[in-house]
């Protein structure tokens, strides 16, 4: 349930984030969603630790200026990825053969510099994915996704897609809820594992059925398979500036990723 | 399971996109013949529904609780190729949206789980529930299994992904640019989590949920089981005594000639210990059958290791309270099959136990 719980408060606090006034909110979404991606491009190609430490950067300033606190992202983004990343870049630092940090160290300069790398690595493309949707409202992050070349079919699937979770997440969430308050103990692990079965089946009839009901009243609104999407996007002269900073940022991030 | 940015290099990233996107083709292609204007409801609830299980937490072993995937679910109600577009898209939200797996490895993500996982998975759910009818157990270990095995598959494939990059990706000082571990590490760390942690809830969630299915909904079983036998009530002498015995009495007589093996002489191919490569008559006859290449001068010390870590009960089929070789082999054989028949016989009860307790109530 928590976990349930957690996602429905982390959906509620990005379109609130989208929101609000900043610089990357200002900006057209089709800018932002090719700009951060290529920042994220760089950031995981380059060999050298300063450069990605310096797009990491570029991205906090970013997120200051479009009113996203290092607290906000300190704790929705990099202490899920340190946690994760953390664990899997400690035991490199002992088993990366190389020469010692101290004498008698088992810890090496080379496993040290590759734990940083991956962490630094992760850290930032996750600060940058982070910003789109933090800035971003997702309807139009889907809208972006057509500038890509992403096929209409499939975009109108994800749209419909994220609009359903929320229902199902909702639907399992009270599903739970409602046992939970009908019981005076706890329930033994099995029966846990029992009622998380039969949640998901009852889940899974009312997906198909929604489906059906979903499909009915899209025919009933004249839908004949064809799916289209609005494109009221317009590049005004602050987009094709941010555009060009974006493009001169991830060009110098390239060239000095690879020196 | 979930690949973030950072720990492939941006070529490998390439590749699983090349080698992912010729499925998402076909299966497109397939899923517009088969629903036409329903694709677009359907396949979005199915992602819907496919991330709502992915933050199901299951209790496993222990204190410790893990989430399934659902690539076994999916393609047992689906169908493989459906199941690989709605697996893709609700790891594309889970990406974007929830920083949970990277943007650049979203590629490889889907290659590891929608496409490998669902097929497998898929293949393996066909493979054991054959002709079984809609309402039989044989199912719900095929789909357990198949998620079970799909899992790991996927897992098995992420651990190669970051098991290579070491090899081919280094600083000039040796140090990886990516995942930092060669596929000897990678492989055993992911494949333990995933067949003691994840497999088996993705196991769990699959038997369960067709359990559920056969008693409150068996229509939706019927898509990816064509060729099931009808559901009639199966006579309780069905598999009585009466149809087994043939096979019973072949498994006996099989045991009774496992010593037949006694005639080969040497090891076989591939099975050797570090005694017999230390003797200099078997290193002789490893050569012969090696298309005369000899083996190491000296035991490598891997498999030296490696091999005092488990010593068998019954080592080469020869209990120590037996004297006779031909009488340990047969021991041998029924202790085999007592086991093999003791394990099936939790799993019915396992089985057994799930189709009561998911009963839907009235």
């Amino acid at each position: 349930m928590d976990s349930l719980a957690r996602t429905l408060e982390h959906a509620r606090f990005c379109e609130d984030a989208a929101l609000t006034q900043g610089i990357l909110q200002r900006l057209d979404p089709r800018v932002k969603l090719c700009g951060l991606l290529a920042l994220i491009l760089v950031a995981v190609s380059a060999r050298r630790l300063e450069v990605t430490l310096a797009v990491w950067m570029l991205g906090v300033a970013l997120a200051s200026y479009s009113c996203i606190s290092i607290k906000v992202l300190a704790t929705r983004t990099w202490a899920g990825v340190l946690a994760f990343t953390g664990l899997i870049a400690l035991p490199a630092l002992f088993i990366t053969p190389g020469d010692a940090v101290l004498p008698h160290w088992p810890i090496t300069w080379q496993g040290l510099i590759t734990a940083l790398r991956l962490i630094v690595r992760a850290e930032t493309a996750a600060t940058l994915a982070g910003l789109l949707v933090l800035t971003t409202p997702w309807t139009h992050v889907l809208k972006a996704l057509r500038t890509l070349r992403v096929p209409t079919v499939l975009v109108v699937i994800l749209g419909m897609t994220y609009r359903y979770i929320f229902l199902l997440v909702r639907l399992a969430e009270e599903f739970f809820e409602a046992r939970r308050s009908r019981m005076i103990w706890t329930l033994s692990r099995p029966e846990q594992r029992h009622m998380a079965g039969a949640a998901a089946g009852v889940l899974l009839n009312k997906s198909l059925q929604l489906s059906e009901d979903v499909y009915l009243a899209m025919q009933s609104r004249g839908f004949r398979g064809e799916a289209y999407t609005l494109h009221d996007f317009h590049m005004e002269r602050r987009d094709w500036m941010a555009a060009a900073g974006f493009a001169v940022a991830a060009a110098l991030a390239f060239w000095g990723g690879f020196l | 399971m979930h690949i973030p940015d950072g720990y492939l290099s941006p070529s490998t990233c390439a590749v699983m996109y090349a080698g992912a996107a010729p499925f998402w083709a076909v299966a497109l292609k397939r899923m517009k013949n088969v629903f036409q204007a329903r694709l677009i409801p359907l396949l979005s609830l199915m992602s819907a529904f496919c991330f709502v299980i992915m933050m199901f937490n299951l209790p496993v072993w222990g204190g410790t609780t893990a989430h399934a995937v659902g690539m076994g679910i999916a393609s047992v109600i689906l169908g493989p190729w459906a199941s690989i577009i709605a697996i893709s898209i609700a790891l594309l939200i889970q990406a974007v949206f929830f920083g949970d797996g990277g943007i650049t490895c979203y590629g490889a993500n889907c290659f590891n789980m929608a496409i490998v996982g669902s097929l497998s998975a898929y293949a393996v759910y066909r493979a054991i529930s054959g002709r079984s009818a809609i309402t039989s157990p044989r199912r719900i270990a095929a789909c357990a299994l198949g998620g079970y095995i799909g899992i790991n598959l996927s897992a098995l494939c992420g651990a190669i992904e970051f098991g290579i990059q070491p090899a081919l990706f280094h600083d000039a000082s040796g140090a990886p640019l990516y995942a930092p571990y060669p596929l000897s590490v990678s492989i055993p760390a992911m494949l333990a989590a995933h067949l003691s942690l994840a497999g088996v809830a993705e196991l769990v969630i699959g038997g369960a949920l067709v359990a559920y299915l056969q008693r409150a909904d068996p229509a939706l079983l019927k898509r990816t089981a064509p060729g099931a036998a009808a559901d009639e009530a199966i006579p309780a002498d069905a598999v009585g005594w009466d149809k087994l015995r043939p096979l019973w009495i072949g498994l006996a007589a099989l045991m009774l000639i496992t010593p037949l093996g006694l005639l080969a002489t040497a090891s076989a191919w591939g099975e050797w210990g570090p005694e017999d490569l230390r003797n200099p008559d078997t290193r002789q006859q490893i050569a012969a059958s090696s298309s005369n290449v000899a083996p190491p001068p000296v035991v490598p010390s891997g498999l030296e290791k490696l091999s005092t870590v488990w010593t068998a009960p019954m080592p080469d089929y020869a209990p120590k309270f037996l004297k006779s070789e031909k009488l340990g082999y047969i021991c041998s054989a029924m202790f085999g099959t007592g086991l093999i028949l003791a394990a099936w016989l939790i799993l019915g009860s396992i089985i057994r136990l799930f189709t009561r307790r998911l009963q839907p109530t009235p």
